[in-house]
C-alpha cells in the first residue's frame, strides 16, 4: 500500500510535467495547426542555458528565470525565422522543419555541451516527507505541484480575462476574420509560440533533475509522453491535455513501479495504440463547431 | 505495368550491376565498406521515400523497423551458427527472416496507423521508434540489452581466392539488396498499386470514391517500406556484424527521413542521393574536424555531433526552400537544358524518378 | 459631398489569375452602394481588394482622401474601415460577447468599447439576451446581426458588406435592411452592400453598381436601374 502511495503521488508529479508540457503542445497546435516536434529540445536548450547560468553565478533561480526568458525568446525567434515559412504549407513540411529543429539543437547542444549527462539541480529536497507515519510527498513534489498550478492559472486567465489573449484565440480560430478585426494575426502566432516554449522551459526545469540528467536526448522520453498525453486528451482541448497529462503520469509511475523502468517507452506505446485505435480524435475531442 | 517497362527496368539493373561490380574492385576496401553502408541505408530510404513520397504517410519509426530486421537476423544467423551449419545459404534465409518479421510488425503498426494521418501518425511512429530499442533491455535475455548480440557469418566463399577483401564481399552483398529492392519498387510505382498509393494521398475521398480501399492501401504500402526497412536492417547486421539498440535510436529514423526529403521525396533516385549523403557527410565533416587540431575528447565532440547539426539545417533549408531535393533541382537542371536546345525532343524522365518532379510536400501556396 | 472611397483601374486577382480588370468606383460618404452582378462577377473580391485582403496589381485605391498603398489590414481597421465578410464570419468558439469585444479591440479607450457593445446591444436585442452563448450555437439570422453588430461596434465609417442576406428569411432580410437604411440616416455611414437579393439591396442603395465578368458594367441611381427593365434583364436575371 506504502508503495502504491509513493507511486501515485510520484505519478501525479510527473502528470504535472506532462501536463504542462501536453499543454504547450496543445497551444502551438490550435493556434498553428502544427504539432511542434521540438518542443523537447527546445526545453533541453533552456535548460542548459539554466545550467550555465548556475554555473556561474551559484544560484539556481538566477539560471531558472534565465531558462523561462530564454524560453520565450527562443519561442518566438523559432517560430519567426523558421516556422513562419511553413506554416501556409502542408502540415508534412511543419513536421520535418520541426525534426529539423531537433537535429539541429541535439547537434548544436551535444557539440558545445558533450554527451555526457550532466547533472542539474533541485531548488528543494527530493526526499518525502511522511505524513502520519507514510513517506509521501517531498518539497520537491510540492514544489512542482505549486509552479505548474501557477503556470496553468496565469495562462487561462490570460486567455480568457485579457484582450491580449481575446485576440491570441481569435487568431488561432478564424486567422482571416480575426485579421479583418484588426488583429496582428502573425504577432499573436509568434506570442503564442514564445508562451509554449515559456511553458516547455518549465517544464524541462522541473522534470530533467528527476531522471538521468541533462543530455541533449533528455527531453525525447517526456516528449512522447507529452505527445500522448495531449492526444489521449484530445489535441484542441487544454483541459484534455492536463487530464491526459496526469493520466500518463500515473500511468507509467504504476508501470514502471510495478514492471522495471525500461518498460515506460512500451507502455507509452502501448497508451497511445489504445486511445488511437479506440478514439482518434481523443478522449476529449468534441464535435467539429458548425460554421455560422 | 507493361512488359516493355519491365524490361527497361531489368535492362538498367543489370548495367548498374555491372558499373558496381566493377566499382567495387576499383575501391579500396574502406570505400567499399562505405559503398555497402550506403546500399544498405538505400534499401530502407527507397522504402520510405515510397511510403511518405508516393502515399503520403509520413513514418518516424523506420529505425525500428531496421533493428527488428537486423536482430531477426542475428538471432538467426546466431542460431545457424550454433548447430554447425556454416554453408552460404544461411545468409539469404537470415535475411529473409529479417524481412519477413519487419514486414510483420510492419503490417501490426500499419494496420493501427491505417486510420491516422498528419502529426497523429508521426507520433504514433515517433513512439515506436523509441519504444522498440527498449525492448533490447526489457528482453534481455535473449537481446542482451545495452551490449548487443555479435553476429556470425558465413566466411567469403573460397572461390573468390583467399586474398578477397572482406569488404568487398559485403558491398557485394549489400548491393544486391539495394539493386534487387530498387528493382522491385521501380516496377511497383509503375503498376496500378503504384497509381494508387498516389491516389489515396492525393485526395483520399476522391480515392474511395473511384472505389479504392484507402485503410488496405495504407497497410500495403506500410508493408512494403517495412520489408525494405527489414532488409537494411538485416545488411546493417552483416556489415557491423554485431547488434545493439545504440544502433538504431530516434537519431536513425530521423536520418532516413532526411535522408528522402533532401534526397527528394517519392522519388527512387532521391533516395540514392540520400543515402550517398548519409554515409558521405559525417565521413568529411570528420575530416573537416580533424585538420583542427583538438584533443582527443573535443574532437569526439565535434565529429559525433557537427553531422547531426549540419543534416538539421539541410533539412529545414530543403523544406523551405527546395522542397523537391537534390532529385528536384536535378530534374529541373534538366528541364532547363533540354529547354535550351528546341531541337532535341523531350527524353522520357530517368526511369527510377517519376514521371515529373517529385511532387511530394507542395511549396506554399497561399 | 466628398467621396469617402475613389477606386480608379483596380485590378486584382489569385495567384496570377485577375478577377478584377480596372474597375473604377466612386461611394460619396453618407450613401449606401449596392454591388450586383452574377456569381463569379468579382464582388467579393473587389471588397477584399478593398479591405486589404488581396494585394491589388494595379490601380489606386483613395480612402477618406488618402491614397492607400500596401496598407495593412488592421491599419485600415484603425482608420474606419469594417468588413463583414461572406459567411459571416463569425467565431464558433468564443461568445457572442466576445465576438463583439473583438470587434472594438483596436481602440484603446475601455468605455469607448463597452458603448459601442452597449449600443449594439440596443440595437439587437437578441444579442443582448445571448450575450454568453457560443458563436456556433446562434441562428442564421442572429450570427448576421452578431458579425453586423461586431463591425458596428468600431464605429466604422465605412461598411463593407458581403451578401449579409444569404440563407435568412425574408422577415429578418428586411430588419437589416431595414437597420442599414437608418444608420444611414442617422449616423452617415457609407456602406458598400455586395448581394444577390437585389430587389431589397435596390430598395435602401442609392445607388448601384453592376459587375460582370470583373468589370462594372453599369452605374446608376437605385431607382433607375430598379425601373429600367432592360438593364435588369441583362445583368440582374429579372
Amino acid at each position: 500500500m506504502d508503495r502504491f502511495l509513493f507511486l501515485t503521488v510520484d505519478g501525479l508529479s510527473r502528470g504535472a510535467v506532462y501536463a504542462a508540457f501536453a499543454l504547450a503542445l496543445v497551444l502551438i497546435w490550435r493556434g498553428t495547426r502544427i504539432v511542434n516536434f521540438a518542443q523537447g529540445v527546445m526545453a533541453v536548450a533552456t535548460s542548459y542555458a539554466a545550467y550555465s547560468v548556475t554555473g556561474a553565478t551559484g544560484s539556481y533561480w538566477a539560471g531558472f528565470f534565465v531558462a523561462l526568458l530564454a524560453g520565450l525568446v527562443l519561442g518566438a525567434v523559432v517560430e519567426r525565422v523558421v516556422m513562419r515559412h511553413v506554416e501556409q504549407a502542408p502540415p508534412l513540411n511543419a513536421v520535418i522543419v520541426a525534426l529539423g529543429l531537433v537535429l539541429v539543437f541535439q547537434g548544436g547542444l551535444g557539440m558545445i555541451y558533450g554527451s555526457q549527462y550532466l547533472p542539474l539541480p533541485t531548488p528543494y529536497s527530493r526526499v518525502a516527507m511522511t505524513v502520519g507515519g507514510v513517506p509521501l510527498l517531498s518539497r520537491y513534489d510540492l514544489f512542482v505541484f505549486g509552479t505548474v498550478l501557477a503556470l496553468m492559472l496565469s495562462l487561462a486567465l490570460l486567455f480568457t480575462r485579457t484582450a491580449t489573449g481575446l485576440r491570441m484565440r481569435a487568431a488561432a480560430f478564424e486567422p482571416q476574420v480575426a485579421r479583418l478585426l484588426g488583429v496582428n494575426v502573425g504577432g499573436m502566432l509568434t506570442l503564442g509560440w514564445a508562451l509554449a516554449a515559456l511553458v516547455g522551459a518549465l517544464a524541462g526545469m522541473l522534470v530533467i533533475p528527476t531522471g538521468l540528467g541533462l543530455h541533449p536526448t533528455a527531453m525525447d522520453l517526456v516528449f512522447v509522453s507529452a505527445f500522448t498525453a495531449a492526444v489521449v486528451g484530445g489535441l484542441d482541448s487544454p483541459l484534455g491535455a492536463v487530464v491526459g497529462g496526469l493520466v500518463v503520469g500515473l500511468v507509467l509511475s504504476y508501470v514502471g513501479g510495478y514492471l522495471g523502468s525500461g518498460t515506460t517507452p512500451l507502455a507509452v506505446l502501448a497508451l497511445l495504440v489504445v486511445v488511437l485505435l479506440a478514439r482518434p480524435g481523443g478522449l476529449f475531442s468534441a464535435a467539429q463547431a458548425r460554421r455560422v | 505495368m507493361r512488359r516493355s517497362t519491365l524490361l527497361r527496368h531489368l535492362g538498367i539493373t543489370a548495367l548498374a550491376a555491372l558499373i558496381l561490380f566493377v566499382l567495387t574492385y576499383v575501391l579500396d576496401p574502406f570505400r567499399d565498406y562505405q559503398l555497402a553502408t550506403a546500399a544498405a541505408y538505400l534499401c530502407a530510404a527507397a522504402g520510405l521515400t515510397v511510403l511518405t513520397g508516393l502515399n503520403g504517410q509520413l513514418s518516424l519509426g523506420h529505425g525500428a523497423l531496421m533493428a527488428i530486421g537486423a536482430y531477426a537476423v542475428a538471432l538467426s544467423q546466431n542460431r545457424f551458427s550454433a548447430h554447425g551449419v556454416t554453408a552460404l545459404w544461411t545468409l539469404p534465409v537470415s535475411l529473409a527472416a529479417g524481412v519477413v518479421t519487419a514486414t510483420v510488425c510492419g503490417a501490426v503498426i500499419g494496420v493501427a496507423a491505417a486510420r491516422l494521418r498528419g502529426p497523429y501518425l508521426a507520433g504514433l511512429t515517433l513512439v515506436v521508434a523509441i519504444a522498440v530499442p527498449a525492448m533490447a533491455t526489457v528482453f534481455g535475455g535473449v537481446f542482451h540489452g545495452d551490449q548487443g548480440l555479435s553476429v556470425w557469418l558465413p566466411p567469403v566463399p573460397a572461390a573468390l581466392g583467399e586474398n578477397f577483401p572482406f569488404e568487398q564481399w559485403q558491398a557485394w552483398l549489400a548491393l544486391t539488396a539495394a539493386l534487387l529492392t530498387m528493382l522491385l519498387l521501380a516496377n511497383l510505382i509503375r503498376s496500378r498499386f503504384g497509381r494508387t498509393l498516389r491516389a489515396v494521398r492525393d485526395n483520399e475521398v476522391a480515392a474511395r470514391l473511384a472505389g479504392i480501399s484507402v485503410a488496405r492501401t495504407q497497410v500495403l504500402a506500410f508493408v512494403v517500406s517495412a520489408a525494405c526497412a527489414g532488409l537494411g536492417g538485416g545488411m546493417f547486421a552483416v556489415l557491423a556484424q554485431s547488434v545493439s539498440p545504440s544502433a538504431f535510436t530516434l537519431t536513425l529514423s530521423l536520418n532516413l527521413l532526411l535522408a528522402v526529403v533532401v534526397g527528394g521525396l517519392g522519388s527512387l533516385a532521391g533516395a540514392v542521393w540520400g543515402s550517398l549523403l548519409l554515409v558521405l557527410l559525417p565521413y568529411w565533416t570528420d575530416a573537416l574536424v580533424g585538420r583542427l587540431v583538438l584533443s582527443p575528447a573535443l574532437h569526439q565532440r565535434l565529429a559525433g555531433n557537427l553531422p547531426l547539426a549540419i543534416f538539421g539545417l539541410l533539412l529545414i533549408v530543403v523544406m523551405i526552400a527546395a522542397p523537391g531535393g537534390i532529385q528536384g533541382l536535378l530534374n529541373r537542371a534538366g528541364r532547363w537544358v533540354r529547354g535550351r536546345r528546341p531541337g532535341r525532343p523531350a527524353r522520357r524522365a530517368e526511369p527510377f524518378a517519376q514521371e515529373a518532379e517529385p511532387p511530394a510536400p507542395a511549396a506554399s501556396r497561399t | 459631398m466628398t467621396a469617402l472611397l475613389e477606386v480608379s483601374g483596380l485590378t486584382a486577382g489569385y495567384d496570377g489569375v485577375p478577377v478584377l480588370h480596372g474597375i473604377d468606383l466612386r461611394l460619396p460618404a453618407g450613401t449606401i452602394c449596392a454591388v450586383l452582378g452574377a456569381n463569379g462577377a468579382g464582388k467579393t473580391t473587389l471588397l477584399r481588394t478593398l479591405s486589404g485582403l488581396v494585394r491589388p496589381s494595379a490601380g489606386r485605391i483613395v480612402y477618406d482622401g488618402a491614397e492607400l498603398r500596401d496598407v495593412s489590414v488592421p491599419h485600415l481597421v484603425r482608420r474606419g474601415l469594417a468588413h463583414v465578410p461572406e459567411g459571416r464570419g463569425v467565431i464558433a468558439e468564443l461568445t457572442v460577447e466576445e465576438n463583439l469585444r473583438l470587434g472594438g479591440l483596436w481602440r484603446r479607450d475601455r468605455r469607448e468599447i463597452r458603448r459601442g457593445m452597449a449600443e449594439v446591444y440596443e440595437l439587437f436585442e437578441p444579442l443582448a439576451l445571448r450575450r454568453k452563448h457560443l458563436g456556433h450555437q446562434l441562428s442564421g439570422g442572429e450570427a448576421q446581426m452578431l458579425a453586423l453588430g461586431r463591425a458596428l461596434v468600431a464605429r466604422p465609417r465605412l461598411l463593407l458588406l458581403d451578401e449579409p442576406s444569404l440563407g435568412l428569411a425574408p422577415r429578418i432580410i428586411a430588419q437589416i435592411m431595414g437597420l442599414l437604411r437608418r444608420l444611414r440616416d442617422d449616423t452617415g455611414l457609407t456602406v458598400l452592400l455586395v448581394e444577390q437579393n437585389v430587389r431589397s439591396a435596390l430598395s435602401i442603395a442609392d445607388e448601384g453598381v453592376v459587375m460582370s465578368l470583373g468589370r462594372v458594367v453599369a452605374v446608376a441611381e437605385a431607382d433607375r436601374l430598379a425601373g429600367d427593365a432592360a438593364l435588369r434583364h441583362a445583368y440582374l436575371g429579372f
